[in-house]
Order: C-alpha cells, then structure tokens, then sequence
C-alpha cells in the first residue's frame, strides 16, 4: 500500500474513538443488535440440533466420579450399581459386576507355542465370547498373523488370510495380543493414569477415567489396543453378563481398551478364554510365582522367543517353539 | 483502578461492535464459517469420532495434524521476540505485539484441536493439574498440557499488560513484563520440543522415534510462522493506519529464508538416513515418499511439498525475485503450504502406517472432520482479527482512557 493511500484510509476514520465507546446505545443500534442476537440464536440452535440423536449417556455421578486409586469401597458400590442401572437401561441384561481385585503372591505370564497354532482364529472370537466388545464396530483384542515359514518379518505377513481350511501350506501362524508389558509404553503415555499395571501383572484401564486421547494407541508396539469410536454395540444374547469393572464390563463410548487376561475368570482361578478353548493346546498360562508352573518350565527348557525384544517392554507374554 | 480497569473492558467490548462494513462483512464471514464447523463438531459430539476416517490402525489423522503445525505457529513468535527484546531491533520492536497476538490465538487453536481429537471432551477436566489426575512428569502429553497453557498465560499477560498501559497512556514498567518476556523465549522453543517429543518418546514407532523430529519441527516453525507473519502484516499494514516498516518486513523474510533452508536441509537428512540403508525401520517413511504394497496415497502430496518448498527457496535466494515484495508473498504462501503437508499429514499419518503389526491401513478424513478443522481455522482468525481490531486503536493512540486523552489534549505538543 502506498502513502497515498493510506492516508485516504486514515481520513475515513475518526481520530479519536473514545466517544463512539462512551455514547449511550441508541434506539437504531439497539434494534441492530437484537437483530443480530436472533440470527445468533438461531445459528446456536441449528449447530445444536443433531444432539437429538445423542445415544451416550452422560450423568452427573460420573462425570464427579474419582480416580479408582481415591475410592473409597462404599463409593465403589455405588458406581458399580450405578453402571449396572446403565447396563440395564441401554442392553436389556442383569449384570453381575464387580470389581475383582488382584491377589497378593500372584503375577500371570503366558505362553504361546508357534509351533503348534493353526491361525483356527476360534481365540479370537473366545475372546469376543467373553470379553463383551462391540460387535458394531467389531472389535477384536487378538489378531492373528499369517507368516511366511522362513521369515519373522510381521511386515510381510497376512492379517485377512480366509482359506476354506487352517493350516495353508508354507505358512505359520503368530496370535498377538496384549503382552501386559513390565515396562509398558502405553502406561507411561496416559496423560491420565486412566491405565496402569497391576501387581499381577495386568495392564487395566479405568473405562470411566479414560479421557479418549488415543495416546496410548499410538504408544503400543504391538497394535493391542483398541478404540471406541462409536457406541458399543451388541446384542442381549451375545452379552456376558458376568462382568469386571476393570475387565469385560460393557465400555462406553469414547474410550480405550485392551485385552486384560480375562482378568474377570483369571483371578478367580479360570484360565483366559482363549488359552481355553485353543484346539491344539499352544497356549500356556499360569502364575508364574507358583512352584512348578508350566510358564517357569517353558522359559527354562524351550526355545523362546519374545515380539520385539530389542524396545525393552518386557513383555509377560513369550512365544516358543515345539512341535 | 478496578474501576478504570472495568470501564476499560466495557469499552472494549463497545470497540468489537465498532468497525466499518469491511470489518462486518470479515467478522460475518468467518463467524459463518465457525458456526459450520461447531456443527460438524455436535455431529461428532453426538456420533462419536467415528464420523471421522480415524480407525484403530491410524488412530490420530488431521486434528493432530493441525495441532502440531499451529504449535509450531505460536512458538515462531519468539523469532520475533528475540530480535526486538534481545537486540533492541527498532522496527521489529513495532510488530513484536502482533507477533504474540498470533500466539495466542494459535494456542487456542490447538488447545480446540487437542479437545475435538478427545473421545470423551466431558472429562477434559482429568488433565488439569491438581484437580484431575496428572500423569506428570512421566506422560509427555501431560508436559505438552503445561507447557501450552504456560505459553498462553505468558503471552496473554504480556499483550494484555502492554495493551492497558498503552491505553491507560503510561509507559509499561519493566519489571512487570520483561521477565516475562525472556520467560517466552524459552518457553516457546520448549513447546515445540516437547510436541517433538511427544512423537520421538514412542520407540514402537520408528518414523517418530528419531530425535530429528525435534530440530525439523523448530526449523518448520520457523519457516511457516515468519512467513505467516510476513503476509498478515502486510495485510494489517493495508487495512488499517498502523505503521509497520518495510525493515520489519524484509527482517521477517531473512528469516524465512534461513528457516527455510535449514528445514530442507534437515528433510534432506532424513531422507538419507531412511533411504541410504533402507531397513523395516523406513517403511513409514517408504510409504510417505514411494508408497507401501501398492498404498501410496501420501506420495504425491510429499513430493508437491518439497516442490513448493524448493520453488519458494529459489525465489528468496536469486536475486531478481528476491527483491519483489509481491514475490516474496509468493514464496511465503508456498512455504507454509508445504510444512503444513510435510509436518501435519506427512508426518503424523505416517507413523501409523504400517502399524506395529505391518499392516497398511490409509487414512482419509471425513467432510465432518474437515469442517471441524476449517471451523477451527475461522475461529482463530476471528480471535486474531478481533485482537488486532482492538490493539490497532490502543497502540496508536486513539483509543484512550478518559483522563489520559483530556491530559494529551490540554499539553499543547
């Protein structure tokens, strides 16, 4: 701009603008600015209109409701009748739900033989049999990779392989899960400490805690968690209605979550799930402080091996190979 | 003083309403804009993110994008702030308000796209210290919290301090801002760090977890927010009576051009380092500049990127163009455009891909998402535009306390 012109410009502006700011409103402004007030009403109620189809709950007693590590058990029992009353309300089920705490002297590991595992998939939807995901979106805890014989590369393996029959030939097949990590990098990246590792060993997230940043997503090395992007659905009579509140409990919308060794059955004395119903037996899982655990006996006397040792998550989760 | 203090607010607030047709019609227009994407954003609200094209495999995609780029916007700033306070530089000393004006609205910005990227923004109060549960210091996103809403305090009292001296026609006393002042100089280079290390502290993520990330983002910052500078100055400069000097402006383009070079210099590096001994490490970088088992939506915008890059580094370095300050705008507009596709979609969406279990999965935002994002970008330019609207008057002179004009008035000059 030149001079010129910027002097033309000054000349359209008062000097002074202390008098237009203490002038008293008149009757021409007020009627422009009660105008303006309805389009911005209006506005408001046009950006606001799709809340109508809102299908997340939101209450007060959760939104105040404490950090687990500050609850005191009373308080405990009201959230968990609380959730049950929500349970109730949005999937038309009765649901035992507790909080299962860990037991002292108890830390879980667990085995899996790649020699052994045909990639059947039937942990997989075990999982989903017991663990309550969303079926829509579908979430799964356990992927299942089709490998190359000859080759560890994950890079190259096969996610979506759907043969009429398991086992292809020329392949193996590597179940991945949460390795419940001693040194977890998605722990240590929860702005929150919405998650955190347990004595037994079990990485839990706290469903009603948990703020939806997706951090810890990003933090993981083997793809374990999971996201709610949208309303868990699932139908009343796929529920499992046995529930933890932090394990298999029904999420909420806008949450992490992550498989938890099925700690709901686990900590009662149950095996996981998916160590469960494994057809061919590759997998191991155990308390590995009890004398004689076949955890202990895999890591003294098989060839182990461990998903991306070179971070240094130490996982509790090993791979090992027998026929 | 509460009392001049709040009739000064008051006034304020009469000033917002108080412009010229050109000022309705810009406050109008982007007010339109923001409404659209509060709209997109209920959307979201009610729908969950799944309206957006984030999945499980690449669970961060363009909020986080922006995110990063403005950080680095807000930190640019202290490019400012350095020559004006540290070196007494006269001319930058005139803009250097403006410069931390944009600071601020660059922070809300991103403090907006950090809360539209939450699963559930109804527990946003879980992150702030003392009241929620702060993961601090271990969970870098917590440091990034501290660190944002320090940089805006600072700067929200240093421009507002500078601002009610000028009205009240005082000179602003020293000791009130200054420490300040040198506070944000480090302060702001800290904030880009630590969103730099917000990526590299992931060692499951290779791409990320290289500490150039640190240095690219300080040399991108520097690039893109001079440059922004440099146009939206001129903008001012067109629109209002404020002095800003030609000096200031070819400062500002110095130091473009220095951040410029260094910022290719640095992706130079990192193209070395990915491509010269290329292992599994590189195929977040493979996708992002060659594509990935026949993915390769990212490639093109990459390599449209260092094109641009590279034509604006050509126009500042031969000196034909050089001179041309119409050129230079060119060249200023192309810079920001290729950091903003290097540092947001380039360099946040390829680290997802492939994820940690190889598998590729491509990302491509929503129409809601976008609007959300533009809705984003029109609130803070209706916050910048309505700060300058304000600091314009006040600086030059003619928006006065009461006492202090009738004072200038009665002393004949």
């Amino acid at each position: 701009m030149s001079d010129q012109s910027r002097k033309e410009h000054d000349q359209t502006e008062p000097a002074s603008l202390d008098d237009m700011t203490h002038e008293p409103l008149t009757r021409r402004s007020f009627l422009k600015a009660g105008a303006a007030a309805v389009a911005l009403s209006a506005g408001t109620a046009i950006t606001l209109s799709p809340l109508k189809d809102l299908d997340q709950h939101f209450s007060v007693n959760e939104f105040f409701q404490q950090h687990y590590e500050e609850l005191t058990p009373e308080m405990m029992e009201k959230i968990l009748e609380r959730i049950k009353q929500e349970i109730k309300r949005d999937y038309d089920v009765e649901a035992d739900l507790r909080d299962i705490k860990p037991t002292p002297g108890v830390e879980f590991a667990y085995a899996l033989n790649l020699g052994r595992c045909i990639g059947c998939r039937r942990c997989v939807y075990a999982c989903m049999d017991e663990n309550n995901q969303s079926r829509d979106p579908e979430i799964q805890y356990i992927r299942v990779l089709e490998m190359e014989k000859g080759s560890m590369d994950i890079e190259s393996s096969n996610h979506y392989y759907n043969p009429e029959t398991v086992p292809n030939k020329g392949k193996y097949y590597m179940p991945v899960q949460c390795h419940q990590c001693r040194n977890s990098p998605c722990t240590k990246a929860c702005p929150v400490k919405a998650t955190w590792r347990d004595p037994d060993g079990i990485v839990v997230v706290d469903y009603n805690w948990c703020i939806g940043c997706r951090y810890c997503l990003a933090a993981c090395p083997y793809w374990a968690r999971r996201f709610n992007f949208a309303t868990p659905k699932i139908a009343s009579n796929d529920i499992n209605t046995e529930m933890a509140y932090l394990g298999n409990r029904i999420r909420p919308r806008g949450v992490a979550e992550k498989c938890t060794f099925c700690l709901r059955r686990t900590r009662q004395g149950m095996l996981p799930a998916c160590a469960e119903v494994c057809p061919t037996g590759s997998r191991i899982f155990a308390n590995i402080l009890e004398p004689g655990n076949p955890i202990s006996y895999v890591l003294e006397n098989k060839r182990v091996y461990v998903l991306k040792e070179s971070l240094q998550t130490f996982p509790r989760f090993y791979y090992f190979f027998e026929k | 003083m509460i009392r001049d203090y709040i009739i000064f607010l008051w006034r304020v607030y009469r000033l917002s309403f108080y412009g010229n047709k050109k000022y309705y019609t810009w406050m109008t227009f982007l007010t339109l804009i923001v409404f659209t994407g509060a709209y997109s954003y209920v959307n979201q609200f009610t729908h969950g993110l799944a309206i957006t094209g984030m999945t499980n495999q690449v669970s961060w995609g363009l909020y986080i994008a922006n995110f990063t780029f403005l950080v680095g916007l807000a930190a640019a700033a202290v490019m400012l702030v350095i020559p004006a306070y540290v070196y007494h530089n006269k001319p930058l000393h005139d803009v250097v308000i403006l410069g931390e004006l944009l600071a601020i609205a660059a922070i809300v910005m991103c403090l907006l796209f950090v809360n539209v990227d939450l699963g559930r923004p109804d527990r946003f109060w879980h992150l702030m210290p003392v009241i929620g549960k702060f993961n601090f210091p271990v969970s870098m996103l917590s440091w990034d919290v501290v660190v944002l809403i320090g940089y805006l305090m600072l700067n929200v009292h240093i421009c507002g301090y500078l601002l009610y001296a000028n009205y009240l026609g005082k000179k602003p006393t020293p000791l009130i801002y200054i420490p300040f002042v040198f506070i944000a100089i480090f302060w702001a280079v800290s904030i880009h760090t630590v969103t730099a290390f917000l990526y590299i502290s992931l060692s499951g993520r290779p791409f990320w977890n290289a500490a150039i990330v640190a240095p690219r983002f300080i040399g991108s910052a520097f690039t893109a927010g001079p440059g922004f500078m440099f146009i939206t100055f001129q903008i001012i400069r067109h629109y209002t009576n404020y002095k800003i000097s030609d000096e200031a402006l070819r400062l500002l383009r110095q130091i473009v051009t220095i951040s410029l070079l260094v910022n290719l210099f640095l992706v130079g590096c990192e193209v070395f380092k990915e491509f010269y001994a290329e292992s599994a490490h590189s195929s977040s970088a493979r996708y992002l500049f060659f594509g990935l088992h026949g993915h390769n939506m990212l490639v093109p915008w990459i390599w449209f990127a260092i094109f641009i890059e590279s034509i604006a580094a050509l126009i500042f370095l031969v000196p034909p163009f050089a001179r041309k300050m119409p050129l230079a705008n060119i060249a200023c507009f192309l810079s920001i455009t290729g950091i903003w596709i290097e540092k947001g979609p380039g360099m946040v969406v390829s680290g997802f891909v492939p994820t940690p279990l190889g598998e590729v999965v491509e990302y491509f935002p929503t129409l809601y998402e976008s609007l959300v994002c533009i809705g984003i970008w029109a609130f803070g330019a209706l916050l910048y535009s309505w700060m300058i609207h304000l600091a314009i008057p006040i600086l030059s002179g003619r928006f006065r306390h009461k006492q202090t004009r009738q004072a200038l008035q009665q002393t004949p000059c």
